[in-house]
Formats: structure tokens, sequence, C-alpha cells
């Protein structure tokens, strides 16, 4: 047989696996949660990066942090990276706005 | 651009059992799993290309596979008798001939 003897299933690949019950209740999104949304439809609209990409860029942040961030945190990780691989965004432009924002929400009371 | 599918409802078929990179939609749950094709859903982009923003790529063939719950979890023994269907692109899967 050609195939692996041995198949890795990758740490985002749960379904199937014994789990707690699901509780079915209503999600109120942050303002920032809505925003990564946004971003992401317009990313998407406009044909500068597809779902899939999207996706691909979750499921190689790895188990700590796809486990650790929230869903919409493993989102904008995924389109930040992804956008730095194709060259729309700037490493240094996305650290400085990251330090604006800190010190944005450090200075607020 | 129309694809010809290869299989047709009703037909046998395994899916295969290896674990490319990127991003693929076939789950690992049914990998290495027998099912029957219940409709052909038609070409559509391949996810694997889209994953890499290969926009530009020949859409695949992608049906609607089921498969019975003891073939994919027999050491559960709730529910045996039902069935999971999941959509799977057409490179994806085998012939499984009669017999095996």
């Amino acid at each position: 047989m050609a195939e692996a003897e041995r198949v890795v299933r990758r740490h985002h690949d749960m379904g199937g696996l014994p789990a707690g019950p699901v509780e079915p209740v209503e999600h109120a999104h942050a303002p920032w949660e809505k925003k990564v949304d946004a971003i992401l439809r317009l990313l998407v609209g406009k044909g500068v990066m597809t779902l899939d990409e999207l996706r691909r860029g979750i499921e190689e942040l790895g188990p700590g942090a796809y486990d650790e961030l929230a869903y919409f945190e493993r989102w904008i990780s995924s389109i930040s990276n992804i956008l730095l691989e194709k060259g729309v965004i700037e490493v240094a432009e996305l650290g400085a706005a990251i330090e604006a924002a800190r010190a944005r929400r450090e200075a607020t009371p | 651009m129309t694809v010809r599918p290869r299989y047709r409802p009703g037909q046998r078929v395994r899916v295969r059992r290896w674990d490319p990179p990127g991003h693929v939609r076939t789950p690992f749950y049914v990998r290495g799993h027998r099912g029957e094709i219940v409709r052909v859903i038609g070409p559509m982009p391949n996810p694997e290309d889209l994953a890499y923003g290969r926009t530009d790529r020949p859409p695949v063939p992608v049906y609607r596979v089921r498969f019975r719950r003891r073939e994919l979890w027999p050491e559960d023994p709730r529910a045996q008798e039902d069935t999971v269907v999941a959509d799977l692109c057409e490179h994806w899967l085998e012939p499984v001939g009669s017999g095996s």
C-alpha cells in the first residue's frame, strides 16, 4: 500500500473525539470581534485572501496557540500572518500598530 | 472547465489515508474508511489550492459520501445503525472492489 501506515491527526481536526456536552447559548460579540469579522469579509470580498487561507493560518497556529487563543483571536492572528506573507502589511507597521493600541489601552482610566 | 466525475451514486469508495500539508477538508475520522457515494455535488474549487490563495486552478469533483457509524467508531456501541455524511473531493477517494 502506497499510503502511510500511520497518519497523524492534526490538532484542530477533533471531530469524533470524546468531548463534553455542547452548550447551546447565544454569544454576545465584543466590538473588536465584530471588527475582526468585518476585516475578514472585506479582505475576502476584495480578493486579497480566501476563507481557506484563513483556515490554513488558524490550523498552522499549532496546538498551544490554538487552545489558548479565543475564537476571534485565532482569526486575527491568522489574518495578520497571511497579510504579512503576502506583503500587504509590514512587520514594523503591525508592531507599531500593536504598540499604539497598547498605549491607548494603558492611557484609558 | 467541467471535469467528468469518476464515481456515481451507489458506488463504494474508500477514503485515502494520508496527511498532506496545508488545509484539507477531509475529516480525520473518515480517512481509511469505506463509504458509499450518495450524490455528485459537482465541480468545486479545490480547498487545498484555495488555502494557498491559488484561485485559478481547475475545480474538482466533490461527492457526498455516506458512512456507517459502526465503520467509523466500531468501539462505540451506541447508534451503530446511524450514518454520517461528508462532502469529499474526488482525489481523496479510491474505488472499492466487490468483496472488499
